[in-house]
C-alpha cells in the first residue's frame, strides 16, 4: 500500500514497507526494544509521568487520557495489579488493530511491557477476538521470541521486574470489546458488564484485583512517547489530541483503507487521501467513529463556539478530525473506523442493517437493551420489507429514547445513537421510504442486500 | 471423551496461564472443539471437572458466546461478514453465490457435508469488503467471481482428500 504524502506514520511507520516482517530480528534491526532497553533504568513514575504529560488519549473508544487512567489504579490495596491489552477491535468499521498485530506485534509488545513495567504491573493479558487467529498465532510466536531475548518473563533485562503475556481468544461476541465484559469474559464467566461504579477496572477489575484496560493502539503509543519524549509528542495534532490516529475508512470511497494521521480535517481524509466518492456518485453521510457513533449528514452545518469563544461553522468537510473536532460537531471518533454512505445508500436499510447487528450482540443483561435492540431491529426490518407501520419513525425514536442512559454498560448509547441520529437527520427519508416501500409493486432487491439476512 | 493427545498438551499448557484457573475455561472450550468439531454436554463436564467448576457453569459459557457450538457443522465453516460496510460493498450477493454453489441454506450443513456457511458480524477488514472467514483463512475484496473460485478450490480438495 502506497503511503499517502498525507499520512503522518508513527505507529504504522514499518508495517507497510516492502520486506518488513514480523519477526523479531527485523523488528531489532528497525531499533525495536530500544525504547524498552532505556524505559527499565528510568523510574516508573517518571514514566508515568511523561504518559501524563503527553496527553495520550484511549484510543479505543472513549479517549480516556491514558496517563490520568494509569494514576487511578488503587495501590493501597496490596493486591497485584493487572494489564490488559484490548484487541477485541469489534466495533463495526474498524480495522486497525489488525494491522498492528498482524504486521509489527512486537511494537504492541514493548509498548505493553513498558506500560506493565511503569505501572507494576504483575501480568498483562492480550484479549484478541476470536475472529483473527492468525493474529492470535502471531503473538504467540512474538511473545515466544521475546522472551528468548528477555524482553518479557523473568528479570526482564536484568531490571529485577517480571512480567508474563498471556493472550486470550475470545468466542465472537461483541461486548468483549466492554472492558469491564471483557475482564468477566477472562475470568471464564459470560461476558456481562459490570456495574459502574463500584466495578471500574482500575480499583475492581480482573480477579477483583486493580486492572489497567488499554487498546492495542494507545499501548503502542506509550513506546513512541518515550521514544520521543511527551513534549515532542504533544506537538503532534492539537492540545487535547496528541499524536497521529489511525483512521479507518470503509464504504463509498475510492480508496478505503486505513490512514495515521494527525491535524487534518475530515475532508482531507476522504477526498485528498481516500479519493472522495466513486465516480458518479456523491456523499450523503459520514458515520465518524465506529458503527455506534452519530451520523453526519453531508450538507449541514456544524456550528458552535470553541472553549476559547471563538465561532465555528463547518460543513462536513472542515471537521477537524479529532476527538475535539468531531465531539464539536456533535459525534465522537470513538475507535477511528469511519463508515462513508453514498447516495446509493437508503439510510433506513443502513440502520436495519446496523441494528441486526445491535440486537445479536446486546448481552441481554439490561431489559432496555435486550428487548429495545429487538424491537429497534423487528421495527427496521419491517420497513425494509414495505410493512411499516405509520406510527413506527416515532416508535424507532421512543425505544431508542428508552434504553440510552438506562442501562449496566454504554452499549446502550451505542444501539441508541445511530437511531437517534438517523432520524434526527433523515428523517424525512424514513418517512418516505416507509412510503415507498409499502407498495407491492416497489423493487426490494437492493434494500434487502444493504439490510442483509433480514 | 476422547482428545487427542495434542489437544491435551495444548490444554495442560493453557491452565497454568493463569492465576485462576477458571479463567481457562474458554482456551480449554476451544481447544476441544476444534479436536471434537463441537461442545458436547460430556465436554462442558470434563472441562467442569478439570476446572474445578460446576458443569452448568461450564455450559453457561458455551451457550452465550456464538462461536462455541453444541451442534455439528460441515467440513469447513464458512463465515461471510454481513454488517454495514460489506454489506454496501455487496457481501450480500457473495454470501448467496457460496450457498447456491453448495446447494444449501444459511447455518445447514450442504449436502455433501463439505460447508456450513454463516453470516458473521463485522470481522475487522471492513476497508476490504466484503470478506468472509473459511475456517482460518480470510478471504478479502470478494465479488461473485471470486466467491466461485474460493468454492471451486473447496471441491477440488475435497475430491483430493
Ligand atoms: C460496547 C462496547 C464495545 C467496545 N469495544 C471495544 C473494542 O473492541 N476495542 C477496544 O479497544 N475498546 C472497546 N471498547 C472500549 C473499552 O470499554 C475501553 O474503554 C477501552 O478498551 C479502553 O482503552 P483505551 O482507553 O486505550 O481506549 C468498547 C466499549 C463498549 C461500550
Ligand atoms: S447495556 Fe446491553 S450489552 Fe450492556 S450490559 Fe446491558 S444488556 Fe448487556
Ligand atoms: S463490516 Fe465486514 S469486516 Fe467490518
Amino acid at each position: 500500500m502506497a503511503i499517502h504524502p498525507k499520512e503522518h506514520r508513527i505507529i504504522l511507520k514499518y508495517a507497510d514497507e516492502p520486506g518488513y516482517t514480523p519477526d523479531i530480528d527485523c523488528y531489532m534491526k528497525h531499533g525495536g526494544y530500544d525504547t524498552l532497553k532505556k524505559a527499565v533504568t528510568m523510574e516508573k513514575k517518571d514514566i508515568c509521568e511523561e504518559v501524563k504529560n503527553s496527553q495520550l488519549r484511549g484510543r479505543g473508544g472513549a479517549g480516556f487520557p491514558a496517563g490520568i487512567k494509569w494514576s487511578f489504579v488503587d495501590r493501597k490495596s496490596g493486591k497485584p495489579v493487572y494489564m490488559i491489552c484490548n484487541c477485541d477491535e469489534s466495533e463495526p468499521g474498524t480495522f486497525k488493530d489488525r494491522q498492528i498485530v498482524h504486521k509489527d506485534p512486537h511494537q504492541l509488545i514493548e509498548g505493553i511491557i513498558i506500560s506493565c513495567f511503569a505501572t507494576e504491573c504483575a501480568k498483562a493479558f492480550i484479549y484478541i477476538r476470536e475472529e483473527m487467529p492468525k493474529g492470535a498465532e502471531i503473538l504467540n510466536q512474538a511473545i515466544k521470541e521475546a522472551k528468548e531475548k528477555n524482553f518479557v518473563g523473568d528479570d526482564i533485562l536484568g531490571s529485577g521486574y517480571s512480567c508474563d503475556i498471556v493472550v486470550h481468544r475470545g468466542a465472537a461476541a461483541y461486548i468483549c470489546g466492554e472492558e469491564t465484559g471483557l475482564i468477566e469474559s477472562l475470568e471464564g464467566k459470560r461476558a456481562n458488564p459490570r456495574i459502574k461504579p463500584p466495578y471500574f477496572p482500575a480499583v475492581l477489575g480482573l480477579y477483583m484485583c486493580p486492572t489497567i484496560v488499554n487498546n492495542v493502539e494507545t499501548l503502542c503509543n506509550v513506546k513512541h512517547i518515550l521514544e520521543m519524549g511527551a513534549g515532542e509528542f504533544a506537538n503532534i495534532g492539537r492540545p487535547n489530541n496528541t499524536g497521529t490516529r489511525i483512521w479507518c475508512v470503509s464504504g463509498g470511497v475510492k480508496r478505503p483503507g486505513y490512514y495515521e494521521v494527525a491535524g487534518i480535517t475530515l475532508g482531507e481524509l476522504i477526498y485528498d487521501i481516500c479519493g472522495g466518492p466513486k465516480d458518479g456518485r456523491t456523499i450523503k453521510a459520514v458515520i465518524p467513529g465506529g458503527s455506534s457513533m452519530k451520523i453526519l449528514k453531508n450538507g449541514e452545518r456544524f456550528k458552535g463556539k470553541d472553549r476559547d469563544g471563538t465561532e465555528y461553522d463547518w460543513g462536513i468537510e472542515d471537521i477537524p478530525l479529532d476527538y475535539d473536532g468531531i465531539a464539536a460537531a456533535g459525534s465522537m471518533s470513538g475507535s477511528g473506523g469511519m463508515m462513508v454512505l453514498d447516495d446509493t445508500v437508503e439510510i433506513p436499510v443502513a440502520l436495519a442493517n446496523l441494528m441486526a447487528f445491535y440486537s445479536h450482540e446486546s448481552c441481554g443483561q439490561c431489559t432496555p437493551c435486550r428487548e429495545g435492540s429487538l424491537w429497534l431491529k423487528k421495527i427496521t426490518t419491517r420497513m425494509v420489507h414495505g410493512e411499516a407501520r405509520p406510527e413506527d419513525v416515532d416508535l424507532l425514536k421512543s425505544v431508542a429514547d428508552q434504553i440510552e442512559g438506562r442501562t449496566i454498560c454504554a452499549f446502550g448509547f451505542a444501539v441508541a445513537w445511530p437511531v437517534q441520529s438517523y432520524i434526527k437527520k433523515f428523517e424525512e427519508e424514513f418517512r418516505e421510504f416507509a412510503e415507498r416501500h409499502s407498495h407491492a409493486d416497489v423493487d426490494r432487491t437492493a434494500a434487502k442486500e444493504l439490510a442483509c439476512n433480514l | 471423551m476422547n482428545l487427542k493427545p495434542e489437544t491435551l498438551a495444548e490444554i495442560e499448557e493453557a491452565i497454568p496461564k493463569y492465576p485462576e484457573k477458571r479463567s481457562a475455561v474458554m482456551p480449554l472450550l476451544h481447544a476441544i472443539q476444534k479436536d471434537q468439531g463441537l461442545l458436547s454436554n460430556g465436554a462442558a463436564e470434563w472441562v467442569a471437572e478439570k476446572l474445578g467448576m460446576e458443569p452448568i457453569n461450564v455450559l453457561s459459557v458455551i451457550t452465550f458466546y456464538p462461536f462455541f457450538r453444541q451442534h455439528k457443522i460441515g467440513k469447513r465453516h464458512i463465515r461471510v461478514c454481513r454488517t454495514l460496510s460489506c454489506a454496501m460493498s455487496g457481501g450480500a450477493k457473495v454470501c448467496d453465490r457460496m450457498l447456491s454453489e453448495f446447494d444449501t441454506k444459511l447455518n445447514g450443513i450442504s449436502p455433501d457435508g463439505e460447508v456450513t456457511i454463516e453470516f458473521a458480524e463485522c470481522l475487522a477488514s471492513c476497508g476490504s469488503g466484503p470478506v468472509m472467514l473459511v475456517d482460518d483463512e480470510l478471504y478479502e475484496n470478494l465479488d461473485e467471481a471470486k466467491a466461485q473460485e474460493i468454492c471451486n478450490r473447496i471441491k477440488a480438495e475435497a475430491v483430493q482428500a
